[in-house]
C-alpha cells in the first residue's frame, strides 16, 4: 500500500513537473477561419495557414485540412508572421545589475572575432517571456568597443544556440561620434576632436589592415597567413560576404559615416540607432543604406528637438526614402516590439510601414527573406495568432510558432499570474 | 506723495505674488469625457474657470476671455498623475546617512528642466518629485504640479499636498552603506528593519519628551530647557503624528511583509510601497493593512531583486483590493504612462476605468491629493488632457494638456526646433555638439548622486 501512495506521489510530482514546464510540439497544424495578414501578399479574410514539418505548406482560402493535422480554429483570430527585433541583447544577459550574468560585452577594442551565438542562452528566463509576446526572432549584439564582436539572428526556441541560429551574422562597428556626450561630457573641444580623429584613424588602420589580410589570404589561399582572429572574422566583411552593423546617432556622425562607406566603396553597411537619422534623411536615402531604428519609446536626442522626435524618428526617414526595420535595443522587455511598432505607426510611419518594419524589412535586410517576415509557402513556420491588432496594447497573442513548434505559452510572468491571483493560503493560513 | 508711491508699490507686491500660480479659463466643447469617478460622458463639454472645473454638461457656454478647444472627435481625461518621479530636481540622494529624513526635495526644485516639459506632452499634470532611495529613511519628497514655464521653484510645489518621505528597502540601501558601500549598518535587510525601528524608537522618545516640555512649560513653576531641536527627528515624530505619507521604495515580498509590521507597531497607516516588484506575493496582507502600490507595468530582470517579477502584478494587486497606480521613475517612461496603465489589459484584463485609474485617481490617493485632482469632477483642479484617440490605445496621441485650466501643451503648436534664438533667422546647426547619450530608459533613477559611495563602479550597475 505504501508503495502505491509513493507512486502516486511520484507520477503526481512528474505531472505538476511537466505542468510547470511544457514542452513545445511539432507536426502538422492547420490554423482555420482566420484573418490572415501575409505582408507581402495581401490580407486573406476568413483563410487557412498549414504548416507541416518546420514549413508553411498552405496559405488560402481551402476549408478542410489535411488527414492528421492538428486543426487549431481561429475565428475572429488574426495571423502574422513571427515578429523580428533588429537589435537586442536577449540571450547575453539575464540580470541587468549582475556581470556575472551578462556575456555581451568581451574585452578588447577589436574583437569581431567574438560571438554572440556562442554566449546566447537557450535556457534564459527571458526567452519565453519574449515570444509569448509574439516576438519570434531577434538580432543579438555585442557591445562596448568600436568592434565589439559579431552579432546573430536567433529563433527564439531551442535547446542550443544552433538550433536557434537563423542564417544571419553581421559584425558591429561603433562608428566613432565626434559629439559631446550630454551634458556631463566635460572634455574641451580640442579633446574632443583629438579623440574622434584618434578614433578615425583606428577605424581605417582595422579596415586597411583587413584588405592587406584579404590580399594576402587570397594571393595564398589561406596558406599564407597566420592564426590572427581578429582579421579572420574581417575577412568576409572586406570581401562583402557579411552585414556591416554600423552603429552611428548623430547627424553629423551619420553623414561622415555616410562619406566612408562611400570612400571605401562598402556594399554591405546598415546603420543601426540613426537616433538623428530624421536629420539627414535624404542623405541616408541618396546612400542607399538601410537603417535598423530604435527604440521608438525613447527621447530626443537634445534639449531644445521636439519632445517627439523618436517617436516619429522612423516615419520622417521612411518618408524620405530610406529602407527602415525597427529594434527595441532591450534584453528582458524585447516584448515591447510590437508596442514600440504601434508608436512609431501612430507618429507617422503609418501601420502598414510599421507592420513591414518588424518584418519583411528585416528580413531582406538579413538577406533572410526566403525565410522569414511573411505568411509565404515555402517560409519557416514562424508564425502568430493574436486575437486583435497586435500592435494594440490590450490584444493578446494567443499562439506562437516557431520553426514549426508550437510554443507552450507561459512564462515565468504567466506562471506567478496563475500562482498568485488567488493566492493559497491567503492572510490566514488555516483558511483557503 | 510718498504714502502713494508706497501704496503703489505695496500694490503691485501683492499682484504680483497673486500671479504667481496662473489660473485660466477655457470651454473643452463637446468631447467624450472619461471622468473616471463618474463614468464615461459622450458629446459632453467641461468648463474650466479660473483654474477650476466648474461645470461638466451639454452645450456650455463660454465666459468672456475663455479660450475654446473644439474636443470632438477627442477624448478628455484627467490629468496623469505620476507617483515616482525625479524630475525637476537638481539633486536626488542625500547618501550620506542611512536616515536623512531632515532633508527636502523642495529645497532643490528646478523650474527649468525640459523633462516636466516632456512630461506635460505626455499628459502628466502633477509628479511626485521623489528622494532617492540610497538610504532606508530617505528624504521628504515633494508633489509638484507642472505648471512649467515660471522660474520660480515654489510656484511647482502643489498647495495643500500632504507632506510625503521616502523609504527604502533591499539592495540599494544595503549597497551604499554596506560592505560594498560605506561599511556601516544595513548590510542586509535585517539591518534595514532595525535601522527603521531605531528611527522610529528614537521619534518617538523625542516626540515624547516635546509633548512633555509642551505640556509642562507653562504650568507655574516650571524650571527646565526644551529639549534639543533636531529636524531628523521631527520629521520622524511627524510620521508617527500620521502627518507624512511613506513612499517605500521595495521589491521583494518579505521586505514589504516587514515594513508592514514594523508601521503596524508604531501605529502608522500612511504607507505607499513603490515599485513592490513582488507586491503580488503579499497582495492579501497589503490589502488587509490599507497599503497601497506604486508600480512599473512591466519592468523587472534589471536586477536580481527583480527577477521573480510578473507584468500582472498591477492587475493582481488591483483584483486583491489594493489602490496600485503606475508610475515611470523615469524621464522617458513618463511621457507614456497612459500606454503603460493600457498593459494592464493585457496582462490581467482590466477595464478601462480600472486602467485608467491607475495614472489618475490612485496614484492622487496615494499622494494624499484625490480631494483636489486625479478625476473629472465639479470643483477640482482644471487639470485635463485631451487625447486623439482613446488614451488606453497604442495609436493614441496627446493633443492638449491643461494645468489649472491654462494650456500647457498643444501638439499644434508645438515647434520643431525649441530654442529661443537672439538671431530668429538663425537656423538649426546639425553640428552642434551636444547630443544626449542617454537613450530611453535609466533602470537606477533612483541610485543618482549615490555613486561616489559605490565601491562597485556605478557604470557597471545599471545600463
Amino acid at each position: 500500500m505504501k508503495k502505491i501512495i509513493y507512486l502516486i506521489l511520484f507520477v503526481c510530482a512528474g505531472v505538476a513537473a511537466k505542468a510547470q514546464s511544457p514542452k513545445g510540439k511539432y507536426g502538422t497544424f492547420a490554423l482555420t477561419n482566420a484573418t490572415i495578414e501575409t505582408v507581402t501578399k495581401g490580407t486573406i479574410n476568413n483563410g487557412t495557414v498549414i504548416i507541416s514539418n518546420g514549413k508553411i505548406t498552405y496559405v488560402g482560402a481551402a476549408t478542410t485540412a489535411p488527414a492528421g493535422a492538428e486543426v487549431i480554429d481561429c475565428k475572429g483570430k488574426w495571423i502574422y508572421p513571427g515578429f523580428i527585433d533588429s537589435g537586442t541583447n536577449l540571450g547575453l544577459s539575464e540580470v541587468g545589475s549582475d556581470q556575472r550574468t551578462i556575456d555581451m560585452n568581451e574585452i578588447g577594442e577589436v574583437i569581431p572575432q567574438m560571438q554572440a551565438l556562442t554566449a546566447v542562452n537557450p535556457n534564459s528566463v527571458l526567452i519565453p517571456v519574449t515570444r509569448v509576446n509574439g516576438v519570434t526572432t531577434v538580432l543579438t549584439a555585442p557591445v562596448g568597443s568600436m568592434f565589439p564582436g559579431t552579432a546573430a539572428l536567433i529563433n527564439l526556441h531551442g535547446y542550443t544556440p544552433d538550433q536557434m541560429y537563423a542564417n544571419f551574422k553581421g559584425v558591429v562597428v561603433n562608428f566613432p561620434s565626434t559629439g559631446r556626450r550630454g551634458g556631463f561630457d566635460r572634455r574641451s573641444d580640442e579633446d574632443i576632436k583629438s579623440a574622434s580623429e584618434k578614433a578615425m584613424k583606428k577605424l581605417n588602420e582595422v579596415f586597411d589592415r583587413a584588405i592587406q589580410f584579404h590580399k594576402l589570404d587570397s594571393a595564398t589561399k589561406g596558406k599564407g597567413v597566420e592564426y590572427y582572429p581578429e582579421m579572420e572574422a574581417m575577412l568576409p566583411v572586406v570581401r562583402g560576404e557579411r552585414t556591416i552593423l554600423l552603429e552611428v546617432n548623430a547627424a553629423k556622425d551619420i553623414l561622415e559615416a555616410l562619406t566612408w562607406v562611400k570612400e571605401r566603396k562598402l556594399k554591405n553597411v546598415v546603420l543601426t540607432g540613426c537616433r538623428e537619422g530624421w536629420r539627414v534623411a535624404g542623405d541616408i536615402a541618396k546612400a542607399g543604406l538601410p537603417v535598423i531604428a530604435g527604440p521608438v519609446l525613447a527621447l530626443p536626442s537634445r534639449e531644445y528637438d521636439r519632445y517627439d522626435k523618436a517617436y516619429a524618428n522612423p516615419g520622417l526617414m521612411k518618408k524620405a526614402g530610406v529602407k527602415v526595420a525597427l529594434r527595441t535595443s532591450e534584453t528582458e522587455n524585447v516584448r515591447n516590439l510590437l508596442f514600440n511598432a504601434g508608436f512609431a505607426a501612430a507618429y507617422g510611419l503609418g501601420r502598414e510601414e510599421a507592420l513591414k518594419a518588424v518584418t519583411i524589412v528585416p528580413a531582406e535586410i538579413f538577406g533572410v527573406s526566403d525565410k522569414l517576415g511573411s505568411i509565404e509557402v515555402g517560409k519557416t513556420a514562424n508564425i502568430v495568432v493574436s486575437d486583435g491588432d497586435p500592435f494594440e496594447t490590450k490584444t493578446n497573442i494567443i499562439h506562437v510558432f516557431i520553426d514549426g513548434w508550437q510554443i507552450p505559452m507561459v512564462s515565468r510572468h504567466t506562471q506567478l499570474y496563475d500562482e498568485f491571483l488567488k493566492r493559497e493560503p491567503g492572510v490566514n493560513k488555516s483558511q483557503k | 506723495m510718498k504714502k502713494l508711491i508706497t501704496i503703489a508699490c505695496l500694490l503691485i507686491a501683492i499682484s504680483s505674488m497673486a500671479q504667481q500660480i496662473e489660473r485660466g479659463t477655457v470651454l473643452i466643447k463637446n468631447g467624450t469625457v472619461l471622468t473616471i469617478t463618474q463614468g464615461v460622458k459622450e458629446n459632453t463639454d467641461v468648463l474650466i474657470k479660473d483654474g477650476k472645473i466648474s461645470q461638466i454638461g451639454k452645450n456650455l457656454a463660454a465666459p468672456a476671455g475663455a479660450k475654446v478647444i473644439d474636443a470632438t472627435g477627442y477624448h478628455v481625461m484627467p490629468g496623469i498623475i505620476d507617483a515616482h518621479s525625479h524630475l525637476a530636481l537638481d539633486a536626488v540622494n542625500e547618501a550620506t546617512t542611512p536616515v536623512s529624513a531632515m532633508v527636502w526635495e523642495g529645497d532643490d526644485l528646478d523650474p527649468l528642466d525640459i523633462a516636466m516639459y516632456r512630461a506635460i506632452a505626455g499628459g502628466v499634470t502633477i509628479s511626485h518629485a521623489m528622494h532617492g532611495s540610497a538610504n532606508a529613511i530617505g528624504g521628504q519628497c515633494q508633489t509638484i504640479k507642472h505648471r512649467y514655464g515660471t522660474v520660480d521653484p515654489k510656484v511647482l510645489m502643489m498647495e495643500g499636498a500632504p507632506r510625503t518621505i521616502k523609504f527604502a528597502l533591499g539592495e540599494n540601501p544595503t549597497r551604499v552603506h554596506g560592505n560594498n558601500g560605506a561599511g556601516i549598518v544595513p548590510n542586509t535587510r535585517m539591518g534595514v528593519e532595525f535601522v527603521i525601528r531605531q528611527a522610529f524608537s528614537e521619534g518617538k522618545e523625542y516626540m515624547e519628551s516635546w509633548n512633555k516640555y509642551n505640556a509642562s512649560k507653562n504650568q507655574k513653576g516650571f524650571r527646565g530647557a526644551p529639549p534639543k531641536y533636531d529636524l531628523r527627528m521631527e520629521t520622524i515624530a511627524a510620521i508617527l503624528r500620521g502627518e507624512i505619507i511613506i513612499h517605500c521604495h521595495s521589491y521583494r515580498a518579505d521586505e514589504i511583509y516587514m515594513l508592514l509590521k514594523v508601521c503596524k507597531d508604531f501605529g502608522i497607516k500612511r504607507l505607499v510601497f513603490q515599485h513592490v516588484n513582488e507586491g503580488f506575493k503579499v497582495a492579501p496582507e497589503l490589502a488587509a493593512q490599507g497599503a497601497m502600490a506604486s508600480v512599473f507595468a512591466d519592468w523587472w530582470a534589471y536586477k536580481f531583486e527583480v527577477y521573480y517579477s510578473t507584468a500582472y502584478n498591477a492587475a493582481i494587486l488591483t483584483r486583491n483590493g489594493v489602490v496600485t497606480s503606475i508610475n515611470s521613475d523615469d524621464a522617458e517612461l513618463t511621457r507614456h504612462l497612459y500606454h503603460e496603465a493600457a498593459k494592464t489589459q493585457k496582462y490581467g484584463g482590466l477595464t478601462d476605468d480600472e486602467a485608467l485609474s491607475l495614472i489618475t485617481i490612485n496614484p492622487a490617493k496615494q499622494l494624499g491629493i484625490d480631494n483636489r485632482v486625479g478625476s473629472l469632477e465639479v470643483g477640482k483642479d482644471g487639470d485635463v488632457v485631451i487625447f486623439k484617440g482613446h488614451p488606453l490605445s497604442v495609436y493614441t496621441v496627446p493633443a492638449y494638456t491643461i494645468i489649472d485650466g491654462v494650456i500647457k501643451f498643444d501638439r499644434e503648436k508645438d515647434a520643431d526646433d525649441m530654442r529661443l534664438y537672439v538671431d530668429p533667422k538663425q537656423t538649426i546647426d546639425i553640428t552642434d555638439a551636444v547630443f544626449e547619450e542617454t537613450l530611453s530608459h535609466n533602470h537606477d533613477e533612483c541610485m543618482k548622486n549615490a555613486e561616489f559611495l559605490l565601491n562597485v563602479k556605478f557604470a557597471d550597475q545599471n545600463r
